[in-house]
């Protein structure tokens, strides 16, 4: 990807996904491969909120430059990248595709055709999508553009064209550095989102939002089958206040055998 | 394609964590099915001999990478080893633990090599010669099993859901050392510092877990939770309403946004069991909720719930608790 020089300006491509609201009590679809999406609320992904707020900032910090959000999805996904404009971001773009019959790889192609385009500074996502809860895409899409991607990102500055960014790891972060174009997914702690105004929300509406056809896909992750989780056994109410803990403590131990 | 499973065995510092065991023992299983060999990859430096005891997990023969460069994780630096290896190699199945370096790693090696992948695995099979894996979706609402087609397919193993074998001591395996090239300035992206923030297991990696909710009023109350934690061995979570109000850092989140954990026992002091916390602890062994509200969602998931004032039950809990240890 050419190394766009541009000083004291920031162009930001976030790629949100639109999955369903997480408390989604989710059923399975009578062919037993999908959700049933019935009465099912979707919003943008919670971390790729996350992406889009931080690329808010980044440019906000930098004087000036432009956020653009693209998503591969259903044409109802419009929806999410109006909420996207509405949160601040300058213009979207929509590959259609009604089948969501795509794997990581192929969704990461599609994705990485759209962002080359736009020459972006840096690309954010979302760790990852909360329905496939995959967290494939990004390196993909990062591969594709020939660029680094920094995963788990907790903390992101930017400073001469360096990124310094701290990222997750078990007990405790690590402090990577790389030069820009970079990729990151961001991670909870990162920022909090903030809310659109409604002022905001209005200028969306007049904000570019160009759609095309998603490129074919292929799948090589198929899906066979999609099931619920078995119930747990049921519980039991043990007592009522701190003359119960004896009878927990004696649980755990005898039947539970934990202690 | 060969029929040989190749598993990377992630070290920090030259010490493996279960999970890496895990996750040899789970590519030993598949590669019994194929009929292939377990090859065991290792990266780092000054790790030739802390790798050997990757044999008494399963693994026929042990790889070495050894350079400066791979001391520190990169993704670069590594995802180079890996697909140099697979291309010399060219296994059926490669297997690595969804760790936090294993889910990164994974990821670009998929990209790398334009394989199938499914991260963060519960069982893997094989089934007319394609690996079939289970996988959580939407936070544990939903159990997919998916087919990888192709080859190398890629899959990474949920810590503490496969187990490590107790080592056997019989199998002695020679390791190798493998060449490794890594070009000046090919690490794009690459690490300056590390910080531990806690000496304490993760909270992904805990047999047990002792979570505070709102319930807890105030961070100033979170001794009585930590109490309860030392005594029992374990480490303190969160749900996010705690993590909001900034009682505790975010790291410490159970849940959909948050980490999700299967303990063997996870303790739920003053947590209401929303959909997006129980997502992330619904699957441990044993739950015990301590709720003063009886209609509590938590109970709904409990194996043993006690209903009353959390100040009253957790410090009476931990005393019992340590009269058992
Ligand atoms: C996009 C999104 C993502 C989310 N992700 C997560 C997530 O990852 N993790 C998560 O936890 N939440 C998540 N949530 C939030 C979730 O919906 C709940 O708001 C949250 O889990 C509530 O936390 P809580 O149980 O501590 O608080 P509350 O729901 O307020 O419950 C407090 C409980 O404490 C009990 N209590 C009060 N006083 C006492 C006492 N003295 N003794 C005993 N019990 C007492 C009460 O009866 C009550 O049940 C998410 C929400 C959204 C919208
Ligand atoms: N269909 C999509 N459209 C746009 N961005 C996506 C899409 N799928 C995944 N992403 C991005 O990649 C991140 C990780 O997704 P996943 O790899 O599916 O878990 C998400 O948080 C998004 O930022």
């Amino acid at each position: 990807m050419p190394v766009a020089i541009r000083f004291g300006s920031m162009r930001a491509v976030v790629c949100l996904k639109r999955v369903p609201k997480t408390d989604t009590r989710i059923r399975i679809r009578s062919d037993g491969r999908g959700i049933d999406t019935e009465g099912v609320q979707y919003a943008i992904g919670p971390y790729d909120e996350i992406a889009i707020e931080e690329a808010l900032r980044q440019k906000e910090k930098a004087g000036a430059g432009e956020v653009v959000v693209v998503c591969l999805g259903p044409g109802d996904a419009r929806t999410q990248l109006r909420d996207a404009l509405a949160m601040g971001a300058d213009r979207a773009v929509l590959l259609v595709d009604e089948s969501g019959d795509r794997d990581a790889l192929s969704t990461g192609a599609a994705l990485a055709e759209a962002v080359r385009a736009l020459e972006p500074d840096l690309v954010l996502f979302g760790k990852q999508a909360v329905d496939d809860d995959g967290g494939l895409v990004p390196a993909a899409v990062c591969e594709s553009l020939g660029i680094p991607c920094i995963g788990v990102v907790t903390k992101l500055e930017l400073k001469d064209r360096q990124a310094t960014a701290h990222r997750q790891i078990e007990g405790g972060h690590e402090v990577w550095q790389a030069p820009l174009p970079l990729g990151i997914t961001c991670q909870k702690g990162l920022n909090e989102p903030r809310y659109a105004s409604l002022p905001n929300i209005m200028k969306a509406k007049k904000k570019p939002l160009e759609e095309k056809p998603a490129p074919q896909a292929e799948c090589r992750v198929e899906t066979l089958s999609l099931s619920l989780p078995p119930p747990r056994p049921k519980g039991k109410i043990v007592g009522k206040g701190a003359a119960a803990a004896s009878d927990l403590a004696r649980l755990l131990h005898e039947e539970a055998k934990i202690l | 394609m060969g029929a040989d499973v190749l598993v990377f065995a992630e070290q920090r510092d030259g010490a493996f964590k279960r999970s890496a065991f895990e996750a040899v023992a789970a590519g030993a299983v598949l590669a019994r099915r194929l009929g292939g060999s377990t090859i065991a990859l290792v990266a780092g430096k000054g790790i030739c001999g802390p790798s050997a005891a990757l044999a008494g997990y399963g693994a026929d023969r042990i790889l070495a990478a050894e350079h400066p460069l791979l001391e520190r994780y990169s993704t670069d630096g590594y995802v180079a080893v890996l697909a140099a290896q697979a291309k010399a190699l060219s296994p059926a199945v490669i297997v690595m633990a969804a760790t936090a370096m294993g889910k990164d790693l994974c990821a670009a090696l998929a990209a790398r090599l334009k394989a199938p992948c499914a991260p963060d695995c519960t069982a893997l099979e094989i089934e007319g010669g394609s690996v079939v894996a289970t996988r959580p979706v939407y936070a544990g609402k939903a159990v997919a099993r998916v087919k990888l087609v192709g080859a190398p397919a890629i899959a990474t193993t949920r810590p503490n859901v496969f187990t490590a074998p107790a080592p056997d001591a019989s199998r002695a395996v020679k390791v190798e050392t493998v060449p490794v090239e890594i070009p000046k300035g090919a690490l794009r992206a690459s690490v300056t510092e590390i910080h531990r923030t806690s000496a304490k297991p993760d909270l992904t990696e805990a047999a047990i877990v002792v979570s505070g909710g709102r319930g807890q009023k105030g961070p100033e109350n979170f001794p009585v939770i930590e109490k309860l934690a030392a005594a029992l061995g374990g480490v303190v979570g969160a749900s996010r309403a705690v993590v909001d109000a900034g009682w505790r850092p975010h790291s410490d989140q159970v849940g959909q946004t948050g980490k999700v954990v299967s303990p063997q026992l996870y303790v739920a002091c003053g947590i209401s069991g929303a959909i997006q916390h129980l997502a992330g602890m619904g699957t441990s062994r044993v739950i015990v909720a301590i709720n003063s509200d009886e209609n509590a969602p938590i109970f709904q998931v409990a194996t043993y719930g006690i209903v009353g004032d959390l100040f009253e039950v957790v410090p009476r809990l931990a005393e019992e608790v340590r009269k058992l240890a």
